[in-house]
Parts: C-alpha cells; structure tokens; sequence
C-alpha cells in the first residue's frame, strides 16, 4: 500500500494503455511518456502493462506503507527517500513507513513512480490506465488526493539498489542548437493540401507549447497553418502524435488522452518512438519537427526496443530484479 | 468551398507509424458506411491488428507492432474492401429531446446566421430527419450521426472550443452528435440533451451502436 501524502497535482495511475475499445470512442489512454513506464516495470522486474504513479513534475509526497522495491524513471524530480537524495533512472528500497518527496522538475516533466508489484487498481476494460474523461480506471477514474491509499500487487523484489542510463543519453537525436526537442514526423494525408509555405513552416518553426496544453494534446504557438483551401473532412479515427491544423489556427498535437476521432486536416503524426520526448518537454519549451520516412520511423522504433531490450539482458545477466 | 473529396478508389494513408486509415471512395451516405462496418469486422480478425475502428466512410486499423511492409497492408485492405459486403445491423429507434438555443446552445444563433435560415428553421431542419449512427468515437459513447441536412452544413471551428457540457448537441460538417460528457468540442453547439449515452458502471457502459436511429424532438427553442 502506498499512501499520497501532498496535493499531487495531476497525478494519476496510468499503465502502457487501454486497447480494444476505440471503437466505442475509449483511447489508450496510459503513460504519456511510455518509455520511462517500459524502464521503471524493467528495473523492477513487473511485468510490462503494469501500473505506475505519473505525475507530471510538480512536488509531491507519498509514503509506503509497507517495505518495496521501487523506482523512479522520467523526469528529475529531485527526490528524496526519507530525506536521502535519490537520482532518476534509478531503483531503490523503502522500509515501511518512509516517505518518498518529490519536489519541481528540474529535467523533464512525467515523473514515474513505479512500485514491484506495480500498482494494483482494478481492471476496467482491460486496464489499470486512468481515463479522466470518462472518469474511470486508474484509481477510482480520477487524479490522486491526498488521503489515498494505493494497493500494491504481489512481488519478492529485494533492497538492490541501481540505476540506467538516461534515455536521452541511449536514443539521442541531434537538435538545432536552440534547446528545443527535436521529433520526427511523418507527413499524413492531408500534408499535401497545406501550402508550401505550411508545410515549410512545418519543418522550420521552433513550436512554443502552449499553457493550454495537457495530457490531451499540445497547442502550438507558432505560424498559422493554412490550407490550401478550404477543405471540410469526414471524421475518422486518431493516434496520438497526430499534428492537426485547424482552419486558419494554431496547430494541435493529440496526446496520450487525445479524442478517438476527429476531423480537421492532419499536415503530420509525431512518430510513436518519439512521443516520450514531447511529454518530457514542458509547456512553454519548444518542439522542432524533422521529416523522416517510414524505414527512418521504423528504425526509431527498433532503436527503443533495442534500449529496453539492453536493458532487461543486462539486469537479468546480473540477477538485479530479485 | 471544397467540401470533401470523393475520389474515384479508396485511399490509403499511413497514420503515424503504427495505423494507417482506410478512406472509402465516394458519397458520404449509409451504403458506403455499411461496407466499413463489414471491412472492420473483416480487418479486425487479422491476426497483426490490434484494432479496427470506424469512422465516418473510414476505417483506422492499427497493429500489434508497426507493418514493415505497407504496400502488402494497402493490397491486403484494397482486397478486403473489395470483398466487404454491405453490412446490414439491428437498428434501435431513440429519441432524444433536446434543449435548443440560449445557454443550451450557444451556437445557434450563429449557424443561422451562416447558413442564412431562421432560428426555428435550423432547429426545424436539424429535427426534420432520422439520423443513423455511422460509428462511435471521439470520446467514450459518444455517436457520429449522418448525414445532415445540406442546408445546415457548416465548416467546424477555427479554434475548438476548449470545453462543451455533457449532452451537447452539435452539426460539425454534415455530421451532428450529442456529446457523451464534457470535453473540447471544434463542432458548433446548437443544444442540449439529458439523455445519458456513457456511464462507466453500468453493465452495458456504451448506449448506442453503430446502425441505431436518432430522432432528436425540440423540447423548446429559447428565445
């Protein structure tokens, strides 16, 4: 059992998402940066769609109510386990009773607080993810308040203490110089009905991350993105990544929580491989889109499995998960 | 204004890196929704799908894990369109009173002054027809309904508005909906509805199916 202490923000249980019900308008949903989750499940030994606590960078704290194994992947939230610094990437071992801090982001953002056993909130439609709208999943469908008391599943994970190394130091990606996260993208459908000079601000704008931007979906402040006419779509189903440009506004990035469906022209979709690094880029900061093709996108995505697959051969070789 | 594209064959388009959608050719009318339901009830047997949903005339199918080879995935879906039947369902009648105009809509006035017709004759046009849930999406429960009225046709907003109440009744293109639960909406908002279409502890969460009818009936217009 795990007991939130402080005002967590918009703390919420999510896991690596909810599959199957798109079709009656339910996403996915889960981590919104899925890799840190894959690290923390990897580092403890849980199996890969367990359950963790993501809270997006804001001081919190919680304390264990009973001894385990944890770890904590993302973003640096300078944490401390009864009192003692704790870095990220990095597995550790509470007594029963100590209290974990987390306090402001000072790399990143989605802070994941991974338990052995992971966090054991009840399956609703086939998943531990928190859909906010819907108000279910996660716990009790909603973000955590102090007071709650989160079970914890089975585990034997013992005291052994370690870390990995970063993901942005394992899958770097080359940036302009200017501080802004670089992700790839891959022109969508409608790239074509934008006007060149759209499309080449596309690739060429630093994109602020608006303050009206959450779990959703990222707005961009940056040039409008215009049509080259107007042009009125059939609605039909999203991913997260997909880069949206409504008519003559700022364009939209879906995200972990974004609709099922939607309809305004799509000039782009964020590779999934690269979806960890805009949730750990913080509102205000700024995105830059490079253009890849599907066997650029592909290897990214092989580039991922491979660091997780590292990973779990070097922490199984060195019998760390027990 | 160029309204749609009805193209002479289906398109295809990857959607990112792990789904690509279906657009069908042609109208956007029920006969064409029909074939999508049968291609997704097809496609979703795939062994490499993970999942198969229907949108309005379109199908987002994603994977397990991302196809190496898109131009077999686009064969594969181009064979199974051209074998998918139309696929008749059970259709339910609702009726849904709804709320128009005032704060249950703020809309209204606005889609009557851009279509040029009367208050009363938006909402006269907009209850004037049975609508058929094409497909569910966008939010938990929530039902794409077709086809709307010409005369009501109305480009979505430029900036979506960053939240509508449960129950929202809104035309977006030739499509019109009432929203599930609260959320951001880009559809103009012309009423409301109680009527409850999402709740996450009932035994069957999800109200409608794709193929039901909707009759939506004035309650009142405000002035």
């Amino acid at each position: 059992m795990i007991e939130i202490l402080s005002p967590a923000g918009h703390a919420t249980v999510q896991d690596a998402g909810r599959f199957g019900h798109r079709k009656v308008g339910i996403g996915a949903n889960g981590a919104m940066d899925g890799l840190a989750l894959a690290t923390g499940n990897l580092l403890l030994g849980n199996a890969a769609d367990a359950a963790a606590i993501e809270t997006p960078g804001v001081p919190m704290r919680l304390r264990f109510l009973r001894d385990a194994a944890f770890a904590l992947t993302g973003a640096d939230c300078a944490a401390t386990l009864a009192g003692r610094p704790l870095p990220v990437d990095w597995r550790d071992f509470a007594r029963a009773g100590e209290e974990l801090c987390l306090g402001h982001a000072r790399r990143g953002v989605y802070c994941y607080v991974s338990v052995a056993g992971g966090i054991d909130a009840p399956l609703v439609l086939g998943s531990r993810a928190t859909h906010l709208r819907g108000g279910f999943g996660g716990h009790e469908g909603r973000m955590l308040q102090p007071g709650d008391r989160l079970p914890v599943g089975q585990s034997a994970a013992g005291a052994a203490a370690f870390g990995v190394i970063a993901p942005e130091e394992a899958l770097p990606l080359a940036g302009a110089g200017d501080g802004a996260t670089v992700v790839r993208v891959l022109p969508a459908a409608e790239y074509d009905a934008f006007t060149p000079e759209a499309q080449h601000a596309l690739w060429t704008t630093p994109w602020k991350i608006s303050a009206q931007s959450n779990r959703a979906g990222y707005r961009l402040l940056g040039p409008v993105l215009d049509l080259a006419e107007p042009l009125e779509m059939r609605s039909h189903g999203l991913v997260p990544g997909v880069i949206q440009g409504p008519a003559g506004g700022q364009p939209i990035i879906q995200l972990a929580d974004a609709y099922t469906a939607g309809g305004y022209p799509k000039i782009g979709v964020v590779i999934e491989p690269d979806l960890w690094r805009i949730a750990q880029t913080p509102l205000g900061g700024a995105l830059r889109f490079q253009r890849c093709d599907h066997a650029q996108a592909l290897a990214a995505h092989d580039a991922a499995h491979a660091h997780l697959d590292r990973i779990r051969l070097w922490i199984g070789t060195l019998g760390l998960a027990a | 204004m160029r309204r749609d594209r009805e193209r002479g064959a289906p398109h295809i388009s990857p959607m990112g890196l792990g789904a690509v959608l279906f657009e069908a050719p042609g109208a956007f009318d029920l006969e064409h929704q029909r074939r999508i339901w049968a291609l997704a009830q097809a496609v979703e047997r795939w062994p490499q799908v993970r999942e198969a949903a229907p949108g309005m005339t379109n199908l987002l199918v994603s994977f397990c894990a991302p196809p190496r080879d898109l131009a077999a995935v686009e064969q594969a879906l181009l064979a199974a369109w051209a074998e998918a039947e139309p696929l008749t369902t059970e259709s339910r009648l609702f009726t849904i009173p709804v709320a128009y105009g005032g704060e249950d809509g703020p809309d209204l006035d606005h889609m009557a002054r851009e279509t040029g017709l009367s208050r009363e004759d938006v909402v006269a046009i907009h209850t004037g027809r049975d609508y058929t849930v094409f497909a569910l999406g966008s939010h938990p429960g929530y039902g794409y309904l077709g086809v709307v009225d010409a005369r009501l046709f109305i480009p979505r907003r430029q900036v979506p508005r960053l939240s509508v109440p449960e129950g929202s009744v809104s035309i977006g293109g030739w499509q019109t909906g009432a929203s599930a639960s609260a959320g951001p909406s880009g559809w103009h908002t012309i009423g409301r509805t109680r009527q409850v279409f999402f709740d996450p502890h009932a035994q069957t969460p999800v109200l409608l199916r794709p193929g039901d009818t909707i009759r939506f009936v004035a309650e009142r217009v405000a002035p």
